[in-house]
């Protein structure tokens, strides 16, 4: 092979774009109106009778469709948490922070939010926390019209409150 | 081989767009449809199978939430195809020669609504030569008819397939496109992508269908006349489209001999989107004048993506249970110009 023939192409380029409408099903429309109206709507299954928070209209476990509606508090407990120490592309926040999952009062079933408000090593399992909203003007039906979550400053949940959860 | 019989089959209404519910929501009375006509209880169900398409919904993991339909908890024995129902439906029958589960749910759902359907189906083709010059799926049929018409065919003959499948779905309560056309009037439409003309194409839909399997003795006790699978047998064609002969189809052909399709069919429910794929089809499963070819109006009436062939093998086996037909065979078809076939013989009598 003489010195002057191409190699091997190794990349091309096909871009590929599709653009899709998203749906979010009657459930989950529901809890979303209810978010910009600063409500947090769950479903309660009409046969294990545990509440779904975000709702999606079904209780995976059982198979059946989850009629009930149920409003629930924006106060909950800390179930389990992270502290995020890794910078990524897009990051709003200032890293240390906390993701954690909070059971609300009243749900079945951890929400995955953010805890504000405290030093990161000042978060822990059992903590009571509740929903900071944005300005009621700004909301949208979107899970970041709540900020974050803070400690309410209530004595932590005992344990066996929310095993079950962990 | 082990006695394996579709024992009850349900589907949604087939419309142009689901507006409010998702797939979950679509799904989930058909699921229990299916299982409350079957007579089996859902957690007796031995093995759960589903097909459906990720890209439909642009959602990676999408299939995993149709399994809320289900009720996987305590969890069950389930897998899923990134395919047509029917395909979810083979390995059902596969998994149920095992031995030691009597009964499987298959279903399948398609959301076509939140994309631009011919072009998601783009997706599907070489993606280095052919996808990247972005044919439409409509575009690729066109290529197919062309080469069936010059074949020596004639667009009459499509525009009859058009007729006949949409005065046939006015008995069919879930089909979409339906009505009492005169071949001549369908003639004078303009072409949509030449030669095609819109009745020659199928609807866009969304919806669901499923159906439940059983063998042997369960599925006689839960059903008087179970559609016995008395052949099932599936095959692909190249992927580049160059190198087929667009205006046969020789893996339906294979699948048919394999299956044992033979003259005792009498229902046919043949999985063919676009007119001139029907009598592609015919041929290839050498089936006679007097058999019933899509009763329900076929795949030019009700096209959900990933389910329009479980619904194909339904619709024949809800004729065997009832008595309408005595031997049927069932197709369902994947890929680019009928690509790839499965073809499935039923039977209400006993065993030969």
């Amino acid at each position: 092979m003489s010195d002057d023939t191409p190699g091997p192409v190794e990349i091309i380029d096909t871009p590929i774009k599709l653009v899709y409408r998203f749906m979010p099903g009657r459930a989950a429309s529901r809890f979303l109106r209810g978010i910009e109206q600063g409500k947090i709507l769950g479903q309660r299954c009409p046969s294990c009778r545990k509440v779904y928070v975000p709702p999606r209209g079904a209780c995976a476990a059982c198979g059946v469709a989850t009629d009930e509606e149920v409003q629930l508090g924006d106060k909950g407990t800390v179930t389990t948490f992270c502290v995020v120490n890794v910078p990524f592309y897009g990051q709003k926040i200032e890293i240390p922070y906390v993701s954690a999952t909070i059971l609300l009062d009243g749900a079945d079933i951890g929400l995955m939010h953010l805890i504000q408000e405290v030093a990161a090593t000042d978060v822990h399992m059992g903590m009571r926390v509740e929903a900071v909203w944005c300005d009621p003007a700004d909301r949208k039906p979107t899970l970041e019209s709540i900020l974050h979550f803070r400690p309410t400053g209530e004595p932590d949940a005992p344990f066996d409150s929310y095993r079950e959860y962990v | 081989m082990r006695e394996v019989a579709v024992v009850s089959f349900a589907q949604s209404a087939s419309v142009r767009a689901e507006d409010t519910r998702n797939e979950v929501e679509i799904l989930m009375p058909v699921v229990h449809e299916a299982i409350e006509r079957s007579g089996i209880g859902r957690k007796e169900i031995g093995f759960t199978m589903s097909g459906s398409c990720d890209y439909l919904a642009g959602a990676p993991f999408a299939f995993v939430s149709g399994l809320d339909a289900v009720g996987a908890w305590p969890p069950i024995r389930e897998s899923h195809v990134e395919m047509d129902g029917a395909w979810a439906m083979y390995e059902a029958w596969v998994r149920l020669q095992h031995g030691d589960i009597d009964s499987a749910l298959v279903y399948a759902f398609g959301k076509s609504s939140l994309g631009d359907l011919p072009d998601v189906l783009v997706l599907q083709l070489d993606p280095y030569y052919v996808a990247p010059l972005w044919p439409d799926a409509v575009s690729i049929a066109a290529l197919q008819a062309r080469a069936w018409l010059d074949a020596g065919h004639t667009e009459e003959e499509m525009a009859g397939v058009a007729a006949r499948s949409r005065k046939a779905a006015m008995a069919n309560p879930m089909a979409q496109v339906k009505g009492d056309h005169a071949v001549s009037d369908l003639m004078r439409e303009p072409y949509l992508v030449s030669p095609l003309r819109r009745h020659d194409c199928p609807p866009i839909s969304d919806g669901a269908a499923a159906v439940v399997l059983a063998a042997g003795d369960l599925a006689r006790r839960v059903c008087e006349r179970p559609a016995w699978i008395r052949g099932i047998d599936h095959r692909i064609e190249a992927h580049s489209l160059g190198v087929r002969d667009l205006a046969t189809s020789a893996s339906t052909r294979l699948a048919a001999e394999r299956a044992g399709v033979d003259g005792a069919i009498d229902v046919a429910e043949l999985h063919a989107p676009f007119s001139h794929q029907e009598p592609i089809l015919r041929e290839a499963l050498g089936l006679g004048d007097g058999v019933d070819v899509n009763p329900s109006g076929g795949a030019l009436s009700a096209n959900v993506m990933m389910a329009a062939g479980l619904t194909r093998v339904g619709e024949a086996a809800e004729r065997v249970i009832d008595g309408r037909a005595g031997r049927a065979v069932a197709h369902a078809t994947s890929g680019p110009c009928l690509q790839q076939n499965l073809v499935c013989v039923l039977d209400g009598g006993v065993a030969a």
